[in-house]
């Protein structure tokens, strides 16, 4: 078997861009200081967290004290929604969202739910969008904050964000999207969205591990979520990870500088990749938006056959990839969002979810689909449904 | 995640396949939960001579599903009867905690294959 090795996962995360590890390096044993400090050590790594959220803030087009430094995209996501929950409650309890949200805004909703809020679970369409008109129909007059994710993790299907913001703000309601998946393939514009809050996360854009940011607009009435220390403004508490946040500032300012050229190199791999495998393997859909979906995502149910077992193959075979099968979760149902998107259980136990990145090229496409198909067929050939459906009965 | 003994059984699993038809037909598990268990059986002097599978499922289902076949050919319907789907796991090597109940689909798996034989026979036996 061959030696090649095609990484195609980068919605689970990426890898450091050489850059970004550059700048952060120093600040791990030569600019060590407290940010806090006020001698010349803290004072460097002060200096080095200003930059950085200088550059988050230009990537965002936020000012910079509308940037807050987290330890995830989820903690950006808990933050968001508690704090506006909390801080908000006299005002009402209710909260909407959608059925295919990422779980770090799921379980917080879920988790509110059991302390007095009500949280509306918007359904989505076979692509995944939203009705605005069922947005609108949700707003109540306890309507305290909206949370619809920007981009959807595992199908890749692009929200209307900007007409959200503007009904939202129509009826005095906060804002908030999860742009975790958006970030480096869609532009981000927080002040042309009009978004009031948003969260984002560095490791899904060539950045490090454990570093988040949650976009606060000025004025925004929001309780804090960690307490301590007067760090990030009294409002997020923790000494800050320094390196991190230097490695988030760079990865930001990549991600918006390369933008369009990324965007499109990835668009016409994506479209190569989807176009193949509906080429060579019959009895494939593919999952999410055809044209509102992330530029580098790629999700396809394979019938007759379950994700897990394509995933292993394709891992024999060196290419990394990830699915939406109950047996990759550790529960027994598969995706939430597979499901919200009306597949069936056995549809959705055979999904096969390739997120592209900036290392890729056409060659690893090219591989992809010389090894996909015979996997499928072998897979095919060892299942039940398969046959029945061959010979033209109901497969279920 | 898995050994080299289930990780071997899904790359070259034993007994694939269907017999035409078979003395013992037996089908557990549904596709909601993402594992499908489908059993043939040809028995001669209360002996399974021949058995095969196909199943829809992950990796360890199709890995319970092939080693069990090797476990029950050959061996009579009692002892077919007796196979736990312990054996199994300890056959495989065992088996992560959360795929435990592959083994036991595929323990069910041989059973309602033997039921369906001993119906099929019965019937046979009643109009003959």
């Amino acid at each position: 078997m061959t030696k090649r090795r095609v990484y195609v996962d980068n919605a689970a995360t990426t890898p450091v861009h050489p850059q970004v590890m550059k700048e952060m390096l120093p600040y791990f044993t030569q600019y060590y200081g407290n940010p806090s400090s006020i001698h010349s050590f803290g004072r460097q790594a002060k200096h080095a967290m200003d930059k950085a959220r200088e550059r988050v803030a230009a990537a965002l087009g936020a000012a910079t004290d509308e940037v807050f430094f987290t330890g995830s995209g989820t903690e950006a996501d808990n933050w968001a929604v508690k704090g506006v929950a909390f801080a908000n409650k006299g005002r009402g309890n209710h909260i909407i969202t959608t059925k295919i949200e990422h779980h770090a805004l799921l379980h917080t909703c879920q988790y509110l739910e059991k302390h007095g809020f009500e949280v509306t679970y918007l359904d989505v369409d076979e692509y995944g969008r939203i009705s605005l008109k069922q947005l609108n129909e949700a707003i109540k007059d306890s309507t305290i904050l909206i949370s619809i994710m920007f981009a959807n993790n595992e199908i890749g299907t692009i929200q209307p964000v900007g007409e959200i913001a503007r009904i939202a703000k129509e009826k005095g309601i906060y804002f908030h999207t999860d742009a975790v998946q958006a970030m480096g393939n869609v532009k981000i514009d927080v002040k042309e969205i009009g978004v009031d809050l948003l969260s984002i996360s560095a490791h899904k854009i060539m950045g490090p591990k454990g570093i988040g940011v949650l976009y606060i607009r000025k004025g925004i009435r929001i309780d804090n979520l960690v307490h301590g220390g007067a760090q990030e403004r009294r409002r997020r508490s923790g000494t800050e990870n320094v390196a991190a946040v230097v490695g988030m500032g760079k990865a930001a300012q990549l991600a918006a500088e390369n933008l369009e050229q990324h965007t499109k190199r990835m668009t016409s791999l994506r479209d190569r990749l989807i176009d193949g495998i509906i080429e060579r393997i019959p009895h494939v859909k593919l999952n999410g938006h055809p044209t509102e979906r992330l530029a580098n995502n790629v999700n396809f149910s394979f019938e007759f056959v379950e994700g897990e077992a394509l995933l292993l193959s394709l891992d024999m075979a060196g290419i990394a990839a990830s699915s939406g099968s109950a047996c990759t979760s550790g529960s027994l149902d598969p995706s939430h969002v597979l499901l919200a998107i009306g597949l069936s259980h056995e549809t959705a136990h055979g999904s096969l979810r390739m997120t592209l990145g900036e290392a890729n090229t056409e060659e690893d496409i090219d591989y992809i689909l010389e090894q996909l198909p015979p996997i499928a067929n072998r897979l095919r050939e060892l299942s039940p449904l398969f046959k029945q459906c061959e010979g033209g009965k109901v497969s279920v | 995640m898995y050994n080299e003994t289930v990780m071997e059984h899904f790359t070259n699993p034993r007994n694939v396949g269907e017999i035409e038809d078979a003395d013992g037909v037996g089908e557990v598990g549904s596709p909601q939960c993402g594992d499908i268990m489908k059993i043939f059986l040809r028995i001669e002097d209360n002996i399974i001579k021949d058995i095969k599978f196909k199943t829809f499922g992950c990796a360890s289902a199709i890995a319970s599903s092939s080693i069990m076949t090797e476990m029950v050919k050959g061996k009579t319907i009692e002892e077919a009867l007796s196979l736990t789907n312990r054996d199994v796991v300890d056959a495989l090597g065992g088996l992560p905690a959360p795929k435990v109940h592959c083994s036991v689909l595929a323990e069910e798996a041989i059973r309602a294959a033997i039921e369906d034989y001993r119906k099929k026979s019965e019937g046979t036996r009643n109009s003959g």
